[in-house]
């Protein structure tokens, strides 16, 4: 009778990179992403910036005009044009993913993802035309 | 070895992800040129207090507002939980994160609730 | 070859019964206009170094085997031409967020286990007997999945997805969109068996629509699209069976 033989599983060492924490440094593509992801701060900040206009508006005449005051200093006029950016890089980047979550067929021909981002977009100009035309008053 | 997949329940959060993203993309831009850039720097007239009185007075504009605040921090609620996954790798704090936004998301739409329905 | 020029190449070297650290290794290949990486990698291995090891076959762009990382990008070495990157020198790797099993080959079995988890085959209503014919498609019918249906397994898009590299339990860009092209073929009836494991938190809700997988597919099947369709359906029935329970089961 032959020797028993002594049989080791064969274990391959496979090699694995880990994902470093800013992997999306290295990459434009992925640092807009991350860019795009960060608007909505700017949204929520915005929305907060609503609620306080309309405690303001409540509250009476002086608060108001105070509240409108504080967006006149230099560091308001700042944060507004990095929150602006930030709001049209989440509107234009949010219409043009549009087309790919609404696909519809019309019969035979499926609706141009250049059409659904178009209306997206007329709906966007209407939309900030109405609200311009009533704040600001005929 | 892993437990059995379940369809989830995320789409809970996804929708009003998806609709804070259509009404902050539509309604969010103009007011940041307006109150943020144009009356402040005098391109066109503050609105008077008695307009934005009057403008407020009417339910249907409080409850519209409403609905686009409230939407507008569920959609921040939302992106910024899985954008705390992806750039900083904290999924492991789901739990916390999740009380975090959606909690403060819901504490901002409350706000706003009380602060339309008392103007 | 007639006025070659040379192309500098980087390439990832790792043996598994070494020390366990990957290292570099550095060739001069001398090219015509006409070449490809993987052609400047096959004239490694033929003439220069016998044990560089990769994966390759069709050479034209279909079978999905010789995607590797160039510069950092996932690509196919196939499609990828030397006069673009030359002189070099130009990085090539291993596919990213895949164990690497030596040199330029990577362990692709988690992917091929999640591909079977999505159930890519027709689940039809009920087994056809012959005797009732063929199934009848319209073209419309066929351009409802076609995109989905291109994909070659090349992996290039899960390479691309940094989710996938952060989540290794995510069901990834491919075998979600491949879910899909069964879930809108007008012939499978499984869109229900389908969602339990498309629609769970490690299938489409991982998907934060950073939109590389679809950048980088060199057929064109849109994975990002696929996914983003998926979430607005999985949304639809969602609150569907939340606010009309008693509604019945739909496509």
């Amino acid at each position: 009778m032959p020797a028993r033989l002594k049989y080791t599983a064969h274990r391959p060492r496979r090699y694995v990179k880990g994902m470093p924490i800013f992997w999306w440094v290295r990459k434009w593509n992925y640092s807009r992403f991350i860019l795009r992801e960060l608007s909505s701060v700017a949204v929520a900040a915005y929305a907060v910036v609503l609620i306080l206009l309309v405690r303001a508006v409540a509250a009476g005449p002086a608060e108001y005009h105070e509240f409108m005051e504080v967006f006149q200093s230099p560091g308001s006029i700042g944060l507004n044009i990095v929150a602006l950016a930030f709001v049209l890089f989440h509107a234009v980047t949010w219409f043009n993913l549009a087309p790919k979550a609404m696909v519809i067929r019309v019969g035979k021909t499926v609706v141009p993802p250049l059409v659904i981002a178009g209306m997206n977009y007329a709906a966007w100009f209407s939309v900030s035309a109405v609200i311009a035309w009533i704040l600001m008053g005929p | 070895m892993s437990k059995p997949s379940k369809a989830s329940n995320e789409p809970f959060w996804w929708a009003l992800f998806g609709a804070g993203g259509v009404v902050s993309a539509m309604f969010l831009p103009v007011l940041v040129v307006l109150f943020g850039l144009a009356i402040p720097l005098g391109w066109v007239e503050a609105p008077d207090y008695q307009s934005m009185h009057a403008l407020l007075s009417s339910p249907v504009t409080r409850f519209l507002l409403f609905g686009i605040i409230s939407l507008c921090l569920f959609h921040w609620a939302h992106r910024f939980r899985f954008t705390l996954y992806d750039g900083l790798q904290l999924k492991h704090l789901e739990s916390l994160i999740v009380v975090m936004t959606y909690g403060s998301a819901i504490v901002g739409a409350i706000i706003a609730g009380i602060t339309m329905w008392t103007f | 070859m007639m006025n070659a020029d040379t192309i500098k190449l980087e390439v990832f070297r790792y043996h598994p019964d070494g020390d366990g650290q990957p290292s570099f290794d550095t060739y001069d290949v001398p090219f015509s206009p006409d070449w490809v990486i993987l052609d400047a990698l096959n004239y490694v291995k033929d003439h220069i170094d016998g044990t560089l090891t990769f994966r390759w076959s069709c050479r034209m762009g279909v079978c999905g085997s010789c995607g590797m990382m160039v510069d950092g990008t996932p690509v196919l070495t196939c499609a990828a031409f030397c006069r673009k990157y030359a002189p070099g020198p130009v990085r090539i790797e291993p596919l990213a967020n895949f164990p690497v099993i030596r040199d330029l080959v990577i362990d692709m079995d988690d992917f091929v286990e999640k591909l079977g988890r999505v159930k890519p085959w027709i689940i039809p209503e009920h087994e056809k007997p012959l005797s009732e014919g063929e199934y009848l498609q319209s073209p419309e019918q066929l351009a409802d999945f076609k995109q989905y249906s291109m994909c070659i397994n090349c992996l290039l898009c899960y390479s691309a997805c940094p989710v996938y590299g952060i989540e290794p339990g995510f069901i990834g860009p491919a075998a979600l969109a491949l879910g899909q092209r069964y879930n809108l073929d007008s012939r499978d009836a499984g869109v229900d068996v389908r969602r339990d494991v498309l629609a769970a938190d490690d299938g489409i809700w991982e998907c934060t629509l950073v939109g590389e997988c679809s950048e980088v597919c060199p057929k064109g099947v849109d994975p990002a699209g696929a996914i983003q369709r998926l979430k607005v359906s999985s949304t639809n029935h969602w609150w569907k069976s939340v606010l009309m329970p008693w509604a019945g089961k739909e496509k």
